[in-house]
Parts: C-alpha cells; sequence; structure tokens
C-alpha cells in the first residue's frame, strides 16, 4: 500500500524529448517507474526511450491508459501543459517545473476546481513510492520501501528526511514535495488525510516552512483528523522579514508566515516539531510506538 | 521585482489611473526644463528609493519656490535614505519625482494582491488613507473592506460599488473610483503584476480622484513575457552581492551574522542558517547554490561568501541527489585553491557517493574539515569561530 501511486501506475512525461524530460524519464524507467510513453507536440509517431510519443496527452491517454504525467516543460508552458492533462482526464499530475508566473498558477487552479485531477506541484521535486513508481526528480536510490509518509514544501529537505528515516529503519510509504510557490497543487492536508487512511503509513513527517498559513491550517486538521505520530520541522526561524529565501512563497509578510508561529500552532495541536534538520529520524523515534 | 514610485505612475497613467502632474529628475541642471514643463507654484519633491515609510525618513519635501526645490533636490540627489524599511546604511537615493502640490480633502488605501491562501486576486480598500495599512490590520482588521475576483468573471462593477459606497464616495466619484479599480486590475493581470498599492488614493478639494502614491512589484517568474517592464530594474536599488550572485545563477542574501554558509536547496539553505544559530552561532547569509553544484559556481559562491567581511567561517551542506558528491567535492577542492580561502571551511557531504567525496576532502593537503552529519558540522564550524574569537 501506499498513497496516489503504485507499482501499476501508468505514466507520461510531457516534454518527454527534452533534456529535463529525457534525463528524468530514464531515471524513472531505471527505478521500475512503469513509463508507458510521453508527449512533446509535433513529434507524434517518434520513438523515443524505445517508447511511443504523442502529439498530445489527449492521444497519449486514449492508446496507453495512463494515469498519471510528470511535466518537465519550460515555464512559459507549464500552465497550458497542466490544463492539457486535466482536459485528457489525467487523474494524477506532478508538474516539477520551476518560475511558473504566479497568475499562471492561479487560472490553472480556478479551473482544476472542477475537474477531478490532483495536481502535485509546481516547483517541486515530486512523489515516489519506493520500490514501485517514481515520478520526479528524486534521487531514488536513497529511499526504502516502509511505512513513514514525507510530506513537504522543500525538495532538497525531503531528501533529508527520506534519509534520516532510511537510516533508522522506518523506510517510506510515500513521499511528497508539494513545492514551494505560493500558488500550488496539492497541500498538506490533502496529503495528511490520505496518509491518515492509508494503512501502511504508521507515521508522518511534515515538513514546512516560512510564508503563508499553510502549517497553521495543517495544524488545526492534524489536531481533529490525525490519529498517526507526525513529526515536523519548519525552516526559516533565522530568515529575516519580507526577505525572498528561494522559494516565491517563502515570504513572511506582516505578523503572517513566521516560523515560531507555525511550531507554536503545530506543537498546540501535540505534533513532535524538532529544531533541528538532524533530528527528524530521531524525532520519529521518539513518536513511534518501538 | 520593486518598481520606483515614478515608473509606477507612468504605468498608472498609461492605463488611466489618474496621478498628480509630475516628472523624475535625475540632474540638478534639468530643474529649469522640468519647471518649464511642469509649471505650478508648489511642489512635492520625493526620493525615489524602493522602500516604504520615506516621508517619516526625511525623503519628501514640500517646497513652494525654485531655490528650495533646488535645495530640496541637490540634498537628496546622490544620498542615503535610511526609512524603518531600509538597512541601517540605506538606499541610494538616484532621482526624485517632483510633482505638483494637490489640495486634498480625504485620505483612502487601496490595495490589489494575489492573495496566496484564497488563491484569488483581492482587493483592499480602507478609510484610513496614508497609514501603514499593516498597523490598520493589526490595530482594527474590521477598518479594511475586501472584495475576491473570481478569475472566470474577473472584477465585476458591483464589487467596485460595494468597495466605493463602503467608503461613502458618492456622485460622480462612485463612477471615477470604478473606473480606477478596474484600470489598476487591468494593469495587473496585463503586467503580470503581484501587488499593486495606492496610498493615499486621494480624494481632492474639486472631488476629483487621484492617486499620490503608488507602489507596483512585478512578478520575476513572468518577466520573460515584459521585456519592457524588465528592463525597468534598478540594480542600485539591491545589495550588490545578491545582484552577483544572480548573475551567476546562485541565490544569495546577506544576514547579520559571521558564520557563511553554502547549501543546494533553498530549504536545506535556510535550515542550515537555522541550525547555526541553533548550536550557538550566528549565519552570515543565505546561498543556495542550485542542483548543479558545478566548481565553477562553488567558487563563485566562495568570492560572494568572502566578500563579506563579517565571515569568520564557513559551513558547506550538500545533499547529493542527482548531483554526485565526489563531483562536487572535486569542485570544493579545485575552487579553494582557486580562492584565497582565509577562514576555516567545514564541509558536510550526504546522499549519492558521499564517502567517496569526504575521503577526496580528507585526502587533500587544504585545511578543510569535514563532518560526518548536520549536528557535528555545526558544531564543528560554531567551535571554530569561537577559537579564533579567543585566539
Amino acid at each position: 500500500m501506499s498513497i496516489l501511486i503504485d507499482a501499476d501506475t501508468r505514466v507520461i512525461c510531457q516534454g518527454f524529448t527534452g533534456a529535463q524530460g529525457t534525463f528524468h524519464s530514464q531515471q524513472a524507467l531505471d527505478y521500475g517507474t512503469r513509463l508507458v510513453g510521453g508527449v512533446t507536440p509535433g513529434k507524434g509517431g517518434q520513438t523515443h526511450l524505445q517508447l511511443p510519443v504523442f502529439n498530445t496527452v489527449a492521444a497519449a491517454v486514449a492508446a496507453t491508459g495512463a494515469q498519471a504525467t510528470m511535466i518537465y516543460v519550460p515555464a512559459a508552458f507549464a500552465a497550458d501543459a497542466i490544463l492539457e492533462a486535466a482536459a485528457a482526464g489525467i487523474k494524477l499530475i506532478v508538474c516539477i517545473t520551476e518560475g511558473i508566473p504566479v497568475l499562471d498558477m492561479l487560472r490553472v487552479k480556478a479551473v482544476l476546481r472542477d475537474s477531478e485531477s490532483l495536481l502535485i506541484g509546481p516547483n517541486c521535486p515530486g512523489i515516489i513510492t519506493p520500490g514501485a513508481c517514481k515520478i520526479g526528480i528524486m534521487p531514488g536510490p536513497m529511499h526504502t520501501p516502509g511505512h513513514i509518509g514525507i510530506v513537504s514544501r522543500s525538495g532538497t529537505l525531503t531528501y533529508e528526511a527520506v534519509f534520516q528515516t532510511s537510516r533508522s529503519g522506518y523506510g517510506q510509504s510515500t513521499c511528497i514535495g508539494i513545492g514551494g510557490d505560493p500558488i500550488h497543487g496539492m497541500g498538506f492536508i490533502e496529503c495528511l488525510r490520505l496518509f491518515e487512511a492509508d494503512n501502511d503509513t504508521h507515521g508522518i513527517v511534515m515538513i514546512g516552512e516560512i510564508g503563508g498559513n499553510d502549517e497553521e491550517q495543517a495544524a488545526d486538521f492534524i489536531q481533529q483528523h490525525v490519529s498517526k505520530p507526525v513529526v515536523a520541522y519548519i525552516a526559516g526561524v533565522t530568515a529575516p522579514p519580507g526577505k525572498r529565501m528561494g522559494h516565491a512563497g517563502a515570504i513572511i509578510s506582516g505578523s503572517q508566515g513566521t516560523a515560531e508561529a507555525k511550531i507554536s500552532a503545530l506543537e498546540a495541536a501535540a505534533v513532535k516539531v524538532v529544531r533541528s534538520p538532524a533530528e527528524i529520524g530521531s524525532g520519529m523515534q521518539s513518536v513511534m510506538p518501538s | 521585482m520593486h518598481l520606483h514610485e515614478y515608473q509606477a505612475k507612468r504605468l498608472f497613467s498609461d492605463y488611466g489611473i489618474p496621478v498628480p502632474a509630475g516628472q523624475p529628475l535625475e540632474r540638478l541642471d534639468d530643474i529649469p526644463g522640468l519647471l518649464r514643463s511642469l509649471g505650478g507654484s508648489a511642489w512635492v519633491v520625493k526620493a525615489q528609493v524602493h522602500a516604504g515609510g520615506r516621508g517619516k525618513g526625511g525623503g519628501v519635501r514640500r517646497v513652494e519656490d525654485e531655490q528650495t526645490l533646488r535645495n530640496a533636490v541637490g540634498e537628496l540627489l546622490g544620498s542615503r535614505l535610511v526609512t524603518r524599511q531600509t538597512a541601517a546604511e540605506g538606499l541610494l537615493v538616484n532621482s526624485v519625482l517632483v510633482e505638483q502640490t494637490v489640495a486634498i480633502a480625504r485620505e483612502i488605501y487601496f490595495g490589489m494582491l494575489v492573495d496566496r491562501a484564497r488563491e484569488r486576486i483581492v482587493l483592499m480598500v480602507s478609510a484610513a488613507g496614508g497609514m501603514d495599512i499593516e498597523e490598520v490590520a493589526a490595530s482594527d482588521p474590521d477598518a479594511i473592506l475586501t472584495e475576491t475576483v473570481n478569475p472566470a468573471a474577473g472584477l465585476q462593477g458591483y464589487q467596485c460599488r460595494n468597495l466605493a459606497f463602503a467608503l461613502g464616495l458618492e456622485g460622480k466619484q462612485v463612477n471615477a473610483f470604478s473606473k480606477l479599480l478596474a484600470a489598476a486590475y487591468r494593469l495587473l493581470l496585463e503586467c503580470d503584476a503581484s501587488l499593486l498599492e495606492i496610498n493615499p488614493l486621494v480624494v481632492t478639494a474639486d472631488g476629483e480622484l487621484l492617486a499620490l502614491d503608488a507602489k507596483v512589484d512585478l512578478d520575476d517568474n513572468a518577466l520573460f513575457r515584459h521585456p519592457q517592464l524588465a528592463g525597468l530594474r534598478d540594480n542600485s536599488q539591491e545589495d550588490s552581492r545578491e545582484n552577483a550572485a544572480q548573475q551567476h545563477g546562485l541565490n544569495y542574501i546577506r544576514l547579520q551574522g559571521n558564520i557563511a554558509c553554502m547549501v543546494n536547496g533553498a530549504g536545506l539553505a535556510m535550515a542550515t542558517m537555522d541550525l547555526i544559530k541553533l548550536h550557538g552561532g550566528m549565519p552570515a547569509n543565505f546561498l543556495d547554490v542550485g542542483g548543479g553544484a558545478t566548481a565553477e559556481k562553488v567558487a563563485e559562491a566562495f568570492k560572494l561568501i568572502l566578500s563579506d567581511p563579517q565571515v569568520e567561517a564557513i559551513l558547506i551542506n550538500i545533499f547529493g541527489g542527482i548531483v554526485r558528491c565526489d563531483l562536487i567535492a572535486e569542485g570544493i577542492l579545485q575552487a579553494i585553491s582557486e580562492v584565497d580561502v582565509t577562514v576555516p571551511v567545514v564541509v558536510r557531504l550526504e546522499g549519492t557517493n558521499a564517502e567517496a567525496g569526504l575521503a577526496l576532502i580528507n585526502q587533500s593537503s587544504l585545511d578543510v574539515l569535514t563532518a560526518s552529519d548536520l549536528t557535528e558540522a555545526a558544531d564543528r564550524v560554531v567551535a571554530s569561530v569561537q577559537a579564533r574569537d579567543s585566539s
């Protein structure tokens, strides 16, 4: 068991024949992901990485029965790519692309409200169910099949959490990088809800950062709906207000979005908040039944 | 990206938002020409810097004759203006905006921005114009009225009227206000602005609406489709090191401490700063070298870090994913041998080929400390600074 993806998930890649798409599609294939083809407008009918290339997502879905897509197209075309995938009925859209204009995402999200597609990202490492399916840019080998669900706004911090939960012997059920942009797809709450319902997930790691109030809302949700142990880490205690720390979403505006406010909200919800990123694994050990 | 007030007001004019008669000025010699075309008998001179609180910082001067105007412009141009929003050294004033004075009957606040929680464009108004909106939000949140725009329909007339009547506008002001809001909404969409603020929006003694101030922030991610707007960037208003970093694909922000860090990934970079603080040190910067940490990039990052005289030690924290740690280690060693690094360096490598990377560093003749985990890395770098300070 896992959430959202497993060994049977049929995946396509949008931006398949580009440099990024090619590299990460090969990595996904090497990991064992059931990649069934890709889309590059104008290159339909060709073969790439021994897989069929299609002109449109609709054609790819019709021919392969694809359920998930990974998007590696440049920022200027990413909104179009997400909407094309949703229109073609793709259930899970994973958009890795960084630097999409915020108004593009605003329009995309308005359309997705009326759609059954789920979006992960943009500007994220993607999603992986260890040993089964990798959709994204995370390094596969450090993951271990297991029982910790990881949801994170930051890429490299996710790797840190994966590394530590692998080392402490728990492994991961599914890891999701929800991305650092101010307007994005699935949030903490949607992921927490799925992890709570997944029998194979025994504990949850949540990694947040300064900006917005997603972590505070997640704290409310955890208090009411999550029975599994949750360990959280919030990055940005030392970040000065008003400065953009790499991610567009990570701006403290006014009193909203400080790391301290998020930490207090989570602690009030009985979440184990670790102050050091090095303590994610040991924090998990302290809350998991032995 | 921030625009200067005079740049924002030009955009306002292009979109039909009324602004006071005014012109920007960069040289004292241009004053006679400016006065000939601008006219009037009393003016306001406003320092053009990317920070609020200019009035209280002495950056806005009211003058009533040419000599006082000349004095005010002379004092402001080339000076550094310090306000509550700037760093202690202030911001360089390269230009001023000279405007005709306006007889003000009342001041209103108007702002429009992308609200990340609602995932919508939100309009905000308040009768408390001229005040810091964050203060109003904290002390009297009910004084701020909002309307949320559904992107499918766009900004509607009733939403503008709701705000206009709530503010107590009357007669032809209601229509003028609605037109102004519609123009601002169009500007925000067409220019990919992430924030548009008019504070104050004034009703003049004649009953006309006028944008007395103008603040527009553009979405950096959308500048690729607005080359003309991208050209309005004023690098003098940003930290010179942050500008240099950007040119090399590095993301750098200077902080106040003495322990520099070099990290791959924005989240891990923030976490590394926090870790330094947690272990009793003070981070000197945020620095994300990104995914492809090549030797060249690492060398540039070293140069950037070492150009800050406060730096007394460097912590390199790399989590090798797709990029292999042994390649990164080679890059670090090459960079250290090229750049004259005179402060202690602690390296923590984890992830793909981490052991090979650490072995390379340990075998080298360069004076670089390695750490097997994050905690040890933080302890070592903090200890190295304390050792320097006590010797």
